[in-house]
């Protein structure tokens, strides 16, 4: 069933983007030729959503005649270098899915319009969205730089054959506490599920750390300075939070004692054996390997990661929330994409009617019935829930936290690039325990020196 | 009408002035070339590492600001040392292998199949070699790690451990660039007149007295071209470096031309970058200079 899914989907993508390289070929000339109809160009990165939004976008064109929609995709990676050559180059999108990692350095540099200026997204009701994720994308003076599209939170995945092995149940996981100092029934669960080469779990006698044939928790690396699926969900839980506001932080705090005390404990994990060293994950981590062939038992990640984990095989996929902190709840990572407008764009009013629709009802309903991203309106939402519990899979556990508000912000300040580019490493050697967690808040000043 | 001039002297001029004509002409597309894709970048590279700029907002000038914060940058000097260690493993490494392959391929067989068995690990590119030995060397997967599980030893994270990343690296680039070089050297061997090899034969000296009483003397200029141009080449690493580790574990294979790359791709500071850039020209100017001094390698023994 899945299989066959997945390849349609390729089909249609193989298709989408056959007819995207044909009308690349026509496009601008036929459009600047002709004159009757304006070419609105979008950008986006999730190769696994393009079908969903080139639905969106035949709709669209059905409905406004006059406008052409053309839909390019590239990869993660590549997607930030050809948008910055693009920008640089003025020959960027119109349109495009924006990140709250990049806009801030976007916006600092003018390169994004205030969608507050233009006529058919002016009046857009942003309550109408999940809670707080059209605040993120309000710049520092009050202008609104993306329309949301979708958002995302992280949970816990595992297999329940491997968990009632062990003699646990799915209650049992969705129950868990933890903190940093003891780590809680968490840290216990984990040392349960972890059996070395010999058939001895991490919590029984003789067991050898140094030999382990299946780990507690799959490594997700050190996950930088954002830790969006590795440690923002434990620092989180003790109530810390990345900076002094919940958007345009100008203090970052990686010095306080409760984030290092999380840091600590999680890569803790390393000694104990019940997590794998840097050394077998590497640059490349690849939790969602970890848990399909049996290397790990609980891998804690993104919501955005739904599909993939629900087709790994011979896995009977179960989803639970975060263990809770010692603020009394699970806590996540609560990260929003958006849709933003070129400043560049020539047809700003024509971009901006594609936006609004991408932010409408019709057309994250399309997006959520593609069952691959949890959309950003609370009908798109549903649909995405609906389609998801059709393949049997329960994804009320990402949006609970949600409606429950137990979420943290991605951090959005300016200067993001260099923050990360320099904390990356430190926390790989963290990881590696090489880097006493305390040195942090001395990085944390040069952090804070680099937003003034 | 005055008598015309000599033929001679006619024909002389006419042909002198067609030949600048046509050097001219025939100069020109390559002039613009190396103006226009070389001097005018290198130019525009320098001006810009006394720049702050980040390609979207106009650059500012800010005179040795760039060159001062390099000066204060531990990730720079690391990156200096890691590539330095770097070229020496390599080219150590890659020049002694690469010599003996040359001298067997020159004093044992002239098979042609051989010489193209010897060049095919440079027909792949560097991105596949790294990916290859990326999977061959995995810790976990890796049929390398396999074989020394199998023969009893530790695994080892050849791209994931502080201390083996660098070493990794330079190794796999000498399997990629070894029988190139060898090749170079080969030309190298074949023009010393066999006579020479004759005579010491005849007065009875050993291969390995052969080796270093001959070959080596009068391979030296060509040894040293090689060492030039292959040093120059080592300190660009990056591809190899780039696929298969970016820079990590932390900062152990962060060399000069990734955190360059870093700097101006990822961060979009280009003054920086280009500050960085000009530091490692200098580098290679002054090494190159040093090696061809040392190397002699303008003259030759031969006369």
């Amino acid at each position: 069933m899945h299989h066959a899914r997945r390849t349609t989907a390729s089909l249609a993508a193989a298709l989408a983007a056959g007819t995207l390289a044909l009308a690349g070929c026509a496009g601008p000339g036929t459009a600047a030729a002709a004159g009757d109809s304006v070419v609105v160009d979008y950008w986006l990165w999730d190769s696994n959503q393009l079908p969903a939004y080139q639905r969106c976008a035949d709709e669209f064109e059905k409905q406004n005649p006059d406008l052409q929609v053309r839909i390019s995709q590239y990869g993660w990676n590549d997607y930030w270098r050809k948008l910055t050559a693009g920008f640089v180059a003025g020959a960027g999108p119109d349109v495009f899915t924006d990140h709250l990692t990049q806009y801030p350095g976007f916006a600092e540099r003018g390169l994004l319009r205030d969608l507050n200026t233009l006529e058919a997204t002016a009046d857009v009701d942003y309550g109408g969205f999940q809670e707080g994720l059209a605040d993120l994308w309000v710049g520092q003076e009050g202008s609104q730089y993306g329309m949301p599209k979708d958002f995302d939170t992280v949970a816990l995945f595992y297999d329940t054959t491997m968990i009632s092995e062990a003699g646990m149940s799915p209650e049992d996981i969705a129950g868990l506490d933890w903190n940093p100092e003891d780590g809680g029934s968490f840290e216990k669960a984990l040392a349960h599920l972890t059996v070395d080469e010999n058939g001895v779990r991490g919590d029984e006698e003789g067991f050898d750390p140094k030999n382990v044939a299946v780990y507690g928790l799959a490594s997700n690396g050190s996950g930088g300075m954002s830790g969006q699926t590795t440690w923002s969900w434990l620092a989180g839980a003790t109530g810390w939070t990345f900076t002094d506001a919940d958007v345009w932080g100008t203090e970052y705090h990686f010095d306080d004692p409760r984030v290092q005390a999380s840091l600590k404990w999680l890569f803790g994990l390393v000694e104990k054996g019940y997590m794998a060293p840097y050394e077998e994950v590497g640059t490349e981590p690849n939790p969602q390997q970890a848990l399909g062939s049996g290397r790990a038992a609980i891998s804690a990640n993104g919501s955005w990661m739904l599909g993939t984990y629900a087709n790994l095989e011979g896995v009977d996929l179960g989803i639970a929330p975060p263990p809770s902190g010692p603020v009394g709840h699970p806590v996540s990572m609560y990260n929003g994409l958006a849709d933003s407008i070129s400043a560049q764009s020539p047809d700003p009013e024509e971009a901006a009617r594609w936006v609004a629709f991408l932010g409408s009802d019709d057309c994250q309903r399309i997006v959520g019935e593609a069952g691959v991203v949890l959309p950003a309106r609370p009908a798109g939402t549903e649909a995405a829930i609906e389609a998801f519990g059709e393949r049997g899979l329960d994804a009320s556990v990402f949006t609970d936290l949600v409606e429950k508000k137990q979420t943290v912000f991605f951090p959005v300040t300016e200067e993001f690039g260099a923050i990360d580019a320099l904390m990356t490493p430190m926390m790989d050697e963290i990881y590696i325990g090489d880097r006493d967690v305390a040195t942090l808040t001395e990085v944390n000043d040069q952090v804070n020196g680099l937003l003034k | 009408m005055a008598a015309p001039p000599a033929p001679t002297v006619r024909g002389g001029r006419v042909g002198r002035r067609d030949d600048t004509r046509l050097a001219l002409l025939f100069i020109l597309p390559a002039g613009i070339g190396l103006v226009a894709f070389y001097f005018w970048p290198l130019l525009r590279g320098i001006w810009l590492s006394f720049t702050s700029w980040d390609l979207l907002s106009p650059a500012q000038f800010v005179g040795l600001d760039n060159y001062r914060a390099m000066a204060a940058d531990p990730v720079f000097w690391n990156a200096v040392r890691v590539t330095l260690l770097y070229v020496v493993i390599n080219i150590a490494l890659q020049t002694a292998v690469a010599l003996v392959i040359a001298v067997l391929m020159q004093r044992l067989s002239r098979s042609t199949l051989l010489r193209s068995l010897v060049l095919a690990p440079y027909l792949v590119s560097n991105v596949v070699a790294a990916l290859v030995f990326l999977w061959i060397l995995d810790f976990q997967l890796g049929i390398g790690n396999q074989v020394l599980e199998w023969i009893g030893l530790e695994r080892i994270g050849f791209f994931t451990s502080e201390a083996w990343a660098i070493p990794t690296i330079a190794v796999v680039n000498v399997w990629r660039h070894m029988g190139y070089t060898a090749l170079l050297i080969f030309a190298g061997l074949q023009a010393i007149p066999a006579t020479t090899y004759e005579a010491a034969r005849v007065d009875g000296a050993s291969e390995v007295r052969t080796f270093f009483g001959i070959t080596l003397p009068l391979l030296r200029p060509i040894l040293g071209l090689v060492l030039i141009i292959s040093v120059i080449g080592s300190f660009q690493v990056f591809d190899t470096v780039a696929v298969t580790t970016n820079g990590g574990p932390v900062d152990a294979s962060r060399v000069l031309q990734l955190y360059i790359y870093d700097k101006a791709f990822g961060q979009f500071d280009f003054g920086y970058a280009s500050a960085l850039s000009v530091a490692m020209l200098l580098i290679l100017v002054v090494v190159t200079f040093f090696q061809y001094r040392m190397t002699r390698a303008g003259q030759t023994d031969l006369n």
